[in-house]
């Protein structure tokens, strides 16, 4: 059993010590899954790899108790702490494609961990670990262990590296993440082996995610965490679904049902710049529209790329990444386009910007032709009424320019204002618009958070005066409640100015609140298209079922 | 993996061409090869006839065939400073620059990689840092510079060391070997010191930021969750990832090796292709040059054909196909 | 607060880090040392008439037999060293500074036109490179050198051996340049701004030098100043070689291989003193690129 009792650490700067977590309290129990939960900067990490004894130097454990059984894993020496770990406590990471030594087989990171921690002999422990593999599900295990990492596929491999987490029968195990890199099956799968180890092997789990539908599913208790101190623990089913703390409250109304359709998210309004100075842009945005709704038609769109060369004689195989796609969006509507990676989505969003050149099909925007990739010139219309909104808030801004040249250069570029002054007027009033701060104008990006960013991401895209809007999973690196801003700021644009939007997300939740109409992408295909709610409710493609199927989410039974 | 191989072979070949064209363009623009190989009383009927012979008024493309075609049956012309065939001068030049250049590789090898694993694996120790900063000093100081001050220390003042050329050779089989005598390893101590300081720093380096960057990696820092012994998992998991990028420099450190014996030869009066080399610049006797240059490649694209397959040994990812 | 220290941060690390600062003041010091020789210099070292043979062989001033007038002695010509130093830097520094820059414009302009275009044009830029690394900086000098040797008359060979050995410096060092610009551009050219840029249509020109290039001046200012360290050097060890500047416009490895002949006879100032100089500004310059290196990736820190 685990108790961690007032912990505290801190983590040394030149400006005095910086407390990453404090006052934490949590007992997992033997057999015990428990979920740690928040958003990005609440500490959670850093109770995982405190506890383990693997704080990234130089931080430290500056108060409280952490007790394994009746071990003080606070009084053990560097070599203590190390044999014990692997032997007691052992850890999943995120990403199982970096997790796994890359130069060594399968057989010899499991055996080399086996023999570390008892001594046994090497075809003793080759055995156990064969026994393992089969257990947790890699079939022909005798075989399948000569093979390195890179030969087994995504899910296999954090398989493996559960596996190997195990292979010495700790009593807790710290999964970090363990899921996040994963797609929806196989992620299911991965939760599945987790239950099952905590039950029939009696390990405990620290479940370290920041995605409540995960916790909701295989948790049994939940520890709710927030800028490095504990905001709620309890139950799962309490906490979720009647939580006490506002913060919990707030949280769990961010979240994004995926059974139903809300029109607005209740978010705490912020500070937002009074929605007045914002008239400028609005009505430059408004007098702008002199063309009309505008959709976008993709007719048997395919998209194929060579694949490495591997031999003189034979051409490089090809990948199909998108395969005869025939896609409508109406004039004025939001369509949703979900899949997992690799099924194509952004290449989709790369096809109609130009970046990526299409080998069959057509593509129309409004009504006229969409010339493919590099035969479209630099001057065309469409570069001005696509825009584009992008995944990653960190690197779509260019950190070397001002806002106020990230802004102004769109309304330069088309020619849409001759005058310095004015561009930075309504580059200002369009922050304004978007809720941020009109003299973010003067700053540059690393000075705001992903929202905000975002934010000006959205305001960028605006100022190009566009009628079509690729949203390419535009909340995927936000946390949740940022998400929910950011979700109802996009919601609020559309229906004041019509524009058209392709809203792309790996996330069915997030497409069911934004989207009119859907269309689910597999492996460059698309498996089903329809109206939003008929896909969610009675989904008729058996991929999209399975998909809304083993997505995790809060049983409806919970919520008060 | 057998077109991994073979698509570097291609390049090896490209390079080679290239460089082979370098020296082709020497031979033909950089002043005029009748002349050099004429003397003044030579008449300008006699010229021409030669001109015609050497077949100089041929289409250049046809030229620069034959001129490859010959090197490639080891025929490299005449010097222009000493009418010998240059084959004769390089070939006899190549095991002093080779004795040389591997001594002093290994010589960076062996302290090299150590220091750098070392310094890597405490990057806050005293010694730590004393390493860096002499190994700071050590890529500051040209190599002719430590060559003059090692001449000083162990040849002039203590005099225990020959400062200059190679000492007792045993001649095996055409080659002029100074390792089978221990005057000839007295010879040779100082110069692949000199030589291999400068490569020793560079290997340190590397080995370091290497090996910092994979302690970070997270299949170390799973291993320590592991419990993996810290011995195994500096040497066994972060060292090995290690030399995958460290080999390739070292493939190419090989090529300044060479380059760099230049300075060391000239410095220790060493009787190696370098020596050759400079000798040759000063007199503008360009077949030499243009020779020293193939052959130099030669060496460098040889070393880096090796080390891919090196590559292919250490890294499965190379060797084995993806199965997903 | 934070927007503050990160806008900062460098300075707050060159101020605590003494070792870059004592660098960064010698390197000052030397630098404007040679900028303002003309001025500071006891003699002229070019100009026969200012120094004199009576002069010839005085030791520094702490030694018996000395001329205070020549703080750090003189040679056998009866030059001062400190005046011939401050010349031979001067001379090392334009060499290496004009060839650095020759270097860095050829090499990013190249870099990151393979990286923007990718495909055909950045094989042929780095099959160049292939052949450029298969011949080593020293060689690669060298070898112009001798071309220009058997190029040129002889006449002009002297007045241009300058612009040649600069040239010879430079092409040695563009790689470096080029490797670093391709490199960092193939990671700027999956960042979503460059992305954006390409999409609405902005020129190519515009993207690389407006987007791109500010975006990746960090590991490029590390290599420039390494890379100057290396052209000092270079510089140095052709002089050395007897190869770069001839006697009567000595740069300071033109000084080291005088100061040679006198490694076995007691004047060993002539040899040594300048070679201490050569190795602080050197020593300096690196620990410059040392510690650019560590602002620019905290990760080794």
């Amino acid at each position: 059993m685990l108790t961690i009792k007032d912990l505290s650490v801190k983590f040394p700067s030149r400006f005095g010590d910086i407390t990453a977590i404090e006052d934490v309290d949590m007992v997992i129990k033997p057999g015990e899954i428990h979920g740690l939960v928040g958003e990005s900067g609440a500490g959670k990490s850093t109770v995982g790899a405190a506890v383990i004894g693997l704080l990234q130097s130089p931080g430290y454990v500056a108060n409280g108790t952490l007790t394994l059984g009746d071990t003080d894993l606070r009084t053990l020496t560097p070599d203590q702490a190390h044999v014990m770990r692997g032997d007691r406590i052992s850890m999943i990471f995120q990403d199982p494609q970096t997790s796994l030594n890359p130069l060594m087989t399968i057989e010899d990171q499991l055996i080399e961990t086996i023999q570390a921690h008892s001594d046994v002999s090497v075809s003793a422990a080759r055995k156990r670990a064969v026994d393992l593999l089969e257990e947790i599900g890699i079939k022909n295990a005798a075989q399948r262990i000569k093979a390195y990492p890179h030969q087994f596929s995504g899910g296999m491999r954090q398989r493996v590296v559960i596996a190997l987490a195990v292979s010495t029968d700790p009593e807790l195990i710290i999964a970090d993440e363990p899921t996040t890199a994963l797609d929806v099956a196989v992620q299911s799968q991965v939760l599945d082996l987790i239950q099952r180890l905590a039950k029939e092997r009696q390990i405990a789990f620290m479940l370290i995610t920041h995605d409540i539908g995960v916790i909701a599913q295989v948790a049994d208790r939940v520890t709710v965490m927030r800028k490095g101190r504990v905001m709620e623990t309890g139950g799962t089913a309490q906490v979720l679904g009647t939580p006490k703390h506002p913060y919990t409250q707030a949280l769990m109304d961010a979240v994004p049902p995926l059974d139903r359709k809300i029109d607005r998210f209740q978010v705490p309004e912020a500070d937002e710049a009074s929605r007045d100075d914002g008239d400028l842009a609005e009505n430059w945005l408004l007098e702008g529209q002199q063309h009309d709704l505008t959709g976008l038609s993709l007719q048997n769109l395919t998209v194929r790329f060579a694949g490495p060369r591997t031999s003189l004689f034979r051409k490089p195989p090809h990948y199909v990444a998108l395969d005869d796609v025939t896609l409508n969006i109406k004039p004025g509507s939001i369509m949703g386009l979900v899949g997992e990676s690799g099924s194509g989505k952004s290449t989709l969003a790369k096809a109609i910007t130009g970046l990526v050149t299409p080998n069959a099909g057509t593509m129309t925007l409004g009504d006229t032709a969409l010339p493919f990739g590099k035969s479209r010139s630099r001057h065309h219309p469409s570069r001005q009424l696509v825009q584009m909104v992008f995944q990653d808030p960190y690197s779509s801004l260019n950190s070397r320019h001002r806002i106020g040249d990230i802004l102004t250069e769109p309304l330069r570029f088309y020619g849409f204002v001759k005058d310095a002054t004015e561009r930075e007027n309504l580059a200002r009033s369009m922050l304004a618009l978007v809720g941020m701060q009109p003299d973010a104008i003067t700053k540059y990006p690393h000075q705001f958070s992903g929202g905000q960013r975002q934010r000006i991401a959205v305001a960028r895209a605006l100022l190009a005066r566009p009628r079509f809007l690729i949203c390419d999973e535009p909340t995927s690196a936000l946390d949740v409640s940022i998400q929910a801003e950011i979700l109802n700021l996009l919601k609020d644009l559309q229906s004041k100015f019509g524009l058209t939007i392709l809203f792309i997300s790996h996330n069915l939740a997030v497409v069911r609140q934004m989207a009119d109409e859907t269309a689910v992408l597999r492996h460059g295909k698309i498996e089903e298209i329809g109206e939003t709610d008929a896909v969610y409710t009675a989904p008729t493609a058996a991929y999209t079922k399975s998909l809304l199927e083993l997505t995790p989410v809060m049983p409806t039974s919970w919520q008060a | 993996m057998v077109y991994f191989i073979l698509k570097r072979m291609f390049q090896s070949v490209f390079v080679m061409l290239a460089v082979a064209f370098l020296a082709f363009s020497l031979f033909r623009f950089v002043g005029d090869p009748i002349t050099q190989m004429t003397g003044v009383e030579t008449s300008v009927a006699d010229q021409e006839r030669l001109r015609e012979e050497l077949g100089l008024n041929d289409p250049f493309v046809y030229q620069f065939a034959r001129f490859t075609g010959d090197m490639l049956k080891g025929d490299f012309g005449f010097s222009y400073r000493t009418r010998q065939p240059v084959a004769d001068m390089i070939s006899s030049r190549i095991p002093a620059t080779l004795e040389l250049g591997v001594v002093a590789l290994i010589i960076s090898l062996l302290v090299g990689v150590p220091a750098g694993v070392y310094t890597a694996l405490k990057p806050r120790g005293v010694l730590t840092q004393a390493i860096l900063m002499t190994t700071l000093v050590g890529v500051s100081i040209p190599t002719f510079v430590i060559g003059i001050m090692l001449i000083f220390i162990f040849g002039v003042q203590l005099g225990w060391l020959p400062t200059f050329g190679r000492g007792g050779t045993v001649q095996i089989g055409g080659w002029e070997s100074s390792l089978f005598m221990i005057d000839g390893w007295r010879a040779l101590l100082l110069p692949a010191i000199t030589l291999g300081v400068y490569q020793l720093t560079l290997t340190m380096r590397l080995v370091r930021a290497e090996m910092m960057e994979v302690m970070r990696t997270d299949y170390i820092r799973f291993a320590m969750a592991r419990g993996v012994p810290m011995r195994r998992l500096h040497y066994k998991h972060a060292l090995a990832n290690t030399m995958v990028p460290v080999i390739t420099i070292i493939g190419l450190q090989f090529g300044g090796v060479i380059a760099f014996s230049i300075v060391t030869e000239s410095v220790f009066q060493w009787p190696g292709m370098g020596l050759l080399f400079l000798e040759s610049i000063r007199f503008v006797d360009i077949p030499v040059m243009g020779v020293y240059l193939v052959v130099i490649a030669f060496f460098f694209v040889l070393v880096n054909l090796i080390v891919d397959l090196l590559y292919v040994a250490i890294d499965p990812r190379l060797r084995i196909k993806d199965v997903s | 607060m934070i927007a503050f220290l990160k806008k900062y941060e460098g300075l707050w690390l060159f101020v605590h880090s003494p070792a870059a600062m004592i660098a960064a003041l010698l390197a000052a010091l030397i630098l404007l040392g040679a900028v303002f020789a003309p001025w500071i210099a006891l003699v002229d070292p070019y100009d026969l008439a200012s120094f004199s043979l009576f002069d010839g062989l005085l030791p520094p001033a702490w030694e018996d037999g000395s001329n205070p007038k020549y703080l750090l002695g003189t040679d056998d010509q009866g030059r001062d060293m400190i005046s011939s130093i401050l010349y031979g830097a001067r001379l090392s520094l334009v060499i290496g500074l004009s060839a650095l820059t020759i270097a860095a414009v050829l090499g990013v302009g190249l870099g990151l036109a393979a990286g923007y275009y990718g495909g055909r044009f950045d094989a042929i830029v780095m099959r160049i490179a292939d052949v450029q690394l298969a011949l080593p900086a020293i060689l690669t000098a060298l070898l112009i050198d001798g071309i220009a040797r058997g190029i040129l008359p002889t006449a002009i060979q002297q007045d241009l051996r300058v612009a040649v050995l600069t040239l010879a410096i430079a092409l040695s060092l563009w790689v470096n340049f080029a490797r670093t610009a391709r490199a960092s551009t193939f990671v700027q050219m999956n960042k979503e701004y460059v992305q954006a840029a390409i999409m609405m249509g902005q020129h190519p020109l515009r993207v690389m030098f407006v987007h791109i290039l500010p975006n990746i001046l960090g590991p490029l200012l590390v290599i420039m100043t390494v890379d100057l360290a290396s052209a000092i050097l270079l510089e140095a060890t052709l002089s050395f070689l007897g190869i770069g500047l001839p006697a009567d416009s000595p740069s300071l490895g033109t000084l080291i291989r005088i100061g040679m002949q006198f490694l076995l006879s007691g004047e060993w100032w002539i040899l040594w003193i300048p070679t201490v100089f050569l190795v602080v500004l050197v020593v300096s310059i690196n620990i410059l690129g040392d510690f650019l290196r560590d602002v620019f990736n905290p990760r080794l820190r």
